[in-house]
């Protein structure tokens, strides 16, 4: 649901936003400052578990999640809670979708609330992805009518990750299992997108501390794919994405003697630049894999529209496009 | 007020009622408790619907004297007939009876015998102050005007048309595309004898086109239906076809020298092209070209006219002023074949179809290997070139899938099968299967499936999570990798292959919707028309008169579709006969003096029957087409609408009844529900 103009965004920033994923925050209220978005973060929130707290035992996690819930259904407001970061867009979502589903679940859940004065009535608020609320709030036009430094001859691949888009319990997502509007987000800033077909296969998680082999492997294939369709940068939307990529890069590129240089950047830091935002607000220089040698890249003038080879006498019509279309 | 004297007769169904309601206690209940209310007899027996229940009623009708009766039995759906028809032969009007649904109202939903027992109680008791109500009726009787009108040209309604037309009577087929044939002329081989799809289906497309009894109009849709059985006025559209049937010849010269090609989206499934005219492919019935407006160059333009100039034909053949014709037709029934569309595997973007070039749709496989297609029936990837030399084949795209549809296409497997048998003997390649089940019933299917296995095509069971050109692993390069999960051996696989196949699912057409409104039929959730009873009556529908076949109805194979058409055929034939119909007539009437004409009911009447008298400035029901369902009698502000057999003062007695019989304790139970950690982690 979008907020009405005068209503701000509920904002979850969550802990990696104010430590490894500093430049996601940054870029993140660049952005919104230029745009008029109105992010009020939620007072006194806490962690929200990440993934392995839900694995030991539900009812403390669902009730460490669920504070934060009730705390932004509280602080009047807002009606809406925006979460930058997929593990905890996933965890809020969850839990809200859990207690509305198993009521038995959200009494015990609020019983436990109330030893500290709070209660969640499921369903009170809507909880939001960040890149939602570009695609489905702001909207491609809006934002490429802002555009004043277009990342024209970038080439960039959009990866989404695996928390955000499944399930889709708002429906979103034009498609749960191979989303576009990432990729239509980095067209409208004049990006060169590259179809990039593990955009929501996994980057490993924690596995980098619990088998580093196997998160090694599947960063590696991201990385292998990315860099296969000439990919310049990749975008992301999640912390712990962007930690992988970024860091393990060079661990992935020893373990299987690879030569992989991919910036990893938010896309937020590539909204911020094609809105003509200084590097250095957008945190910038952050990044393990450093961006500039591919932000350098970046053209004066829109390319020439690539010449379309003729296809030869023989060869079959291709199934014609049809516009996806946003919901 | 004279009292009624009433019979009941409670019906135990074997043990379908007896079995949840005290029925030996309902009948006493209703000898005793009713009696004041005009019962004069309450019977209970095992089967009401067999000829000794139904002499009970008829003697109790003669020797008690009955005036009235109710039967607590099944629902009406079923019996209502088989009663009325023992009340009339025992000489008490029909109308007179009325039916309390025992068996799927209450025994079917309930499991406490007594809290049933008591809503049977409620039930009886509401039927039986509403049937003291009731007024004798006669049935209306409406003539057959004998030609038939069949929408849609597939081979469900070439059939339809041919049955009817071979048994002397008249159709007008409507088709909307240029030719008749539909889907079944795009198909190759047919399963499971693959016997050549054309060779069988041309010669009755031959017959249509002269048959003496058939009124062909292709490029025609039909825009507007009136009236009701036996008496059907449609307005159909002949669209401008800038070709004069009466001296073209056929030759293709036009097609030919047309310099506007463009991909045929409908009959190459948009894998090879035509002209701006054209004739969809040779063996087309008719013969004759028409030229698409939208991509004509001299509509759009204003210069071309190649085609003009190359007709050899004098007068040219060729005529740009044409415009479409609007007839007007009499018809007594109609029957509506519009067929299906291919899902469009593009909304399952993980498999490729549109963005992987060599992902083929299975329709698009047809015309691959088809002699008449854009490759002259060789089996070439993309390019147009190279062969394959592995296929995936995926099953159930679109079908089986709660995202998409949820029901099963039907056709999909023996398809698939199919595919892989003509990609094994014409390519050689090897053929990997990947499917959920295989569904083989009906003749000679299985025994085709235990072939392909022989022909070692392998078979991998579960559902495909990806098609993806991105390697992994070497010896993936450049090949389209299918990754699933495969439930035989628990283990995730990803198999590279040069080609995939996607057996997309059979949907109802884009447009059944609309066609189910203009022609006052229903729809499924789908969008596939409701059948009057999906075992014993699927081919006619709740609008007398209309019946549907083939795959408009829901998805079916060749022999199935052709089993419909003439089905469909039979029905129509059947009433053809009989010159003239009975129609119920339980039906709403406006009460003239109290319409104040605000035509709020006319909208809402789920079968256009409901006119506007202009003089008059009143609102009417054409009683042959009213069903009397009744909304009209409840959405008219002025209480001007009422319902023979549905009138208000019967509705309020029936109310009344049940509610002095309501029974007490809800009987809702309270119960904490239970989670489990797994499901939430
Ligand atoms: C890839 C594939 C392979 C198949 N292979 C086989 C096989 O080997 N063996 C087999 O038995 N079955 C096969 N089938 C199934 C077969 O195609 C159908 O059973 C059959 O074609 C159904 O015929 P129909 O007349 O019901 O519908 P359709 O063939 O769809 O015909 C409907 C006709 O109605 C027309 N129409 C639609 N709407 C309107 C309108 N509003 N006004 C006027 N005209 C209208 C259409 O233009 C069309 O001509 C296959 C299906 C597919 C998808
Ligand atoms: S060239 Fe003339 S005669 Fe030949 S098919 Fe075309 S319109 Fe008919
Ligand atoms: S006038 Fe139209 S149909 Fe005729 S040849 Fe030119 S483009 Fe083709």
């Amino acid at each position: 649901m979008k907020p009405s103009n005068e209503e701000p965004y509920g904002y979850y920033p969550g802990c990696s936003l104010e430590k490894n994923a500093l430049a996601y925050n940054e870029s993140t209220s660049a952005v919104a400052n230029v745009l008029g978005l109105k992010f009020e973060e939620v007072a006194d929130w806490n962690c929200c578990g990440a993934s392995e707290y839900l694995a030991l035992d539900i009812l403390p996690a669902y009730a460490l999640i669920s504070r934060n819930l009730a705390l932004a259904a509280s602080s009047s407001g807002s009606h809406s809670l925006v979460a930058p970061c997929s593990a905890c867009f996933l965890n809020l979502s969850k839990v809200d979708h859990q207690m509305a589903e198993v009521p038995a679940l959200a009494s015990q859940v609020n019983e436990a609330l109330a030893a500290g004065g709070l209660s969640y009535q499921p369903g009170s608020i809507t909880i939001r992805h960040l890149l939602d609320v570009f695609v489905n709030d702001v909207g491609f036009d809006r934002i490429s009518s802002l555009v004043t430094h277009p990342l024209y001859e970038l080439r960039v691949a959009p990866y989404y990750g695996c928390l955000i888009s499944r399930p889709d319990y708002e429906g979103v997502y034009d498609s749960p299992e191979y989303p576009t509007g990432l990729d239509h987000l980095m067209t409208a800033l004049g990006a060169e997108v590259v179809d990039f077909p593990l955009k929501t296969h996994c980057c490993g998680g924690h596995m980098t501390q619990i088998s580093e082999p196997v998160a090694l492997e599947l960063i590696r294939r991201l990385l292998q794919n990315a860099h296969e369709y000439d990919a310049d940068v990749i975008a992301t939307l999640c912390p712990m994405c962007q930690l992988n990529l970024d860091v393990y890069q060079e661990h992935v590129n020893h373990a299987f003697g690879t030569n992989y240089h991919i910036p990893i950047l938010y896309f937020t830091q590539l909204i911020g630049l094609a809105l003509g935002i200084r590097a250095k607000e957008l945190g910038f220089g952050r990044e393990f894999v450093s961006a500039k040698r591919a932000l350098a890249k970046i053209g004066k003038a829109r390319p020439a529209p690539k010449k379309k080879r003729k296809p030869s006498k023989e060869a079959l019509p291709m199934p014609q496009a049809t516009e996806v279309e946003y919901r | 007020m004279k009292q009624e004297r009433i019979g009941v007769y409670v019906c135990h169904c074997g043990s379908n009622i007896a079995g949840t309601v005290d029925v030996g206690q309902l009948s006493s209940w209703a000898a005793d408790a009713l009696e004041k209310r005009g019962v004069v007899v309450a019977r209970d027996y095992k089967f009401m619907c067999s000829s000794l229940g139904q002499e009970l009623i008829k003697s109790d009708i003669v020797e008690l004297s009955l005036t009235r009766v109710v039967v607590a039995a099944c629902s009406p759906h079923l019996h209502e007939k088989t009663f009325r028809t023992a009340c009339q032969q025992a000489g008490l009007n029909p109308y007179l009876m009325e039916m309390v649904s025992l068996r799927e109202h209450v025994a079917w939903v309930h499991s406490d015998k007594a809290l049933a027992t008591q809503k049977a109680k409620a039930l009886i008791s509401g039927a039986v102050e509403r049937v003291a109500l009731h007024e004798p009726l006669d049935p209306i009787s409406v003539p057959i005007e004998a030609t038939t009108l069949v929408v849609g040209a597939g081979i469900s309604g070439i059939q339809a048309a041919l049955e009817i037309a071979d048994a002397g009577q008249k159709v007008v087929l409507v088709e909307r595309e240029p030719s008749i044939g539909g889907h079944m002329a795009q198909l190759d081989k047919t399963f499971p004898t693959l016997d050549c799809s054309a060779c069988i289906l041309t010669p009755k497309m031959v017959t249509v086109g002269s048959h003496p009894n058939i009124n062909l109009l292709t490029w025609s849709e039909v825009e507007a239906v009136d009236g009701f059985v036996g008496q059907f006025t449609v307005t159909i559209r002949k669209k401008a076809r800038y070709v004069r049937e009466d001296v073209c010849t056929g030759c293709g010269i036009c097609m030919e020298k047309c310099p506007s090609k463009l991909i045929d989206q409908v009959y190459e499934a948009g894998l090879g092209y035509r002209s701006a005219i054209y004739r969809p492919f040779p063996q087309a019935i008719p013969k004759y070209p028409v030229i698409d407006k939208a991509n004509c160059i001299y509509f759009q333009r204003g210069k071309c006219k190649a085609c003009q100039l190359f007709c050899p034909t004098t007068p040219n053949a060729i005529d740009f002023e044409q415009e479409d014709q609007i007839l007007q037709l009499t018809v007594g029934n109609i029957i509506l074949a519009t067929g299906y569309d291919l899902f469009d595997a593009r909304r399952i973007p993980q498999y490729g179809y549109g963005r992987l070039a060599n992902v083929f749709s299975s329709l698009e496989f047809e015309r691959l290997c088809n002699a008449a297609g854009p490759t002259e029936g060789k089996i070439l990837l993309r390019d147009g070139v190279s062969q394959p030399e592995s296929v995936g084949i995926i099953h159930c795209v679109g079908s089986r899938d709660r995202n998409y549809n949820n029901y099963c296409s039907a056709i999909c497997c023996m398809q698939s099968l199919k595919f892989a048998h003509l990609v094994k003997e014409r390519t050689g390649a090897k053929v990997t299967n990947f499917y959920i089940d295989i569904r083989t019933p009906y003749k000679d299917y299985d025994e085709f499936y235990q072939h392909v296995l022989q022909e070692k095509v392998e078979f991998v069971r579960g559902r495909v999570a990806e098609v993806t050109d991105a390697a992994r692993r070497p010896g993936e390069e450049g090949k389209l990798i299918i990754q699933v999960e495969d439930t035989f051996i628990g283990k995730q696989r990803r198999i590279p292959v040069d080609m995939v196949i996607l057996s997309a699912g059979i949907e109802p057409r884009h447009d059944s919707k609309e066609v189910s409104r203009k022609f006052g039929i229903s729809c499924n959730g789908s969008g596939f028309f409701t059948e009057l009873h999906p075992k014993l009556d699927p081919v006619a529908t709740m609008s007398k008169g209309i019946f549907i076949a083939g795959c408009a109805q829901g998805p079916k194979d060749i022999p199935a579709s052709v089993v419909q058409g003439a089905a469909a055929a039979a029905r129509v034939l059947g009433t053809i006969q009989q010159k003239s119909l009975d129609l119920e007539p339980v039906l709403a009437q406006v009460i003239d003096q109290k319409c104040s004409g605000c035509r709020i009911c006319s909208n809402l009447c789920p079968f256009n029957a409901i006119g506007f008298d202009l003089e008059r400035q009143i609102s009417t029901i054409n009683p042959a087409l009213c069903q009397g369902c009744g909304t009209c009698v409840s959405a008219c502000p002025s209480h001007a609408i009422s319902g023979t057999q549905f009138s208000t003062e019967q509705i309020l007695a029936q109310l009344h009844g049940l509610l002095a019989e309501s029974f007490n304790g809800n009987g809702a139970r309270t119960q904490s529900p239970a989670f489990s950690q797994a499901e939430l982690v």
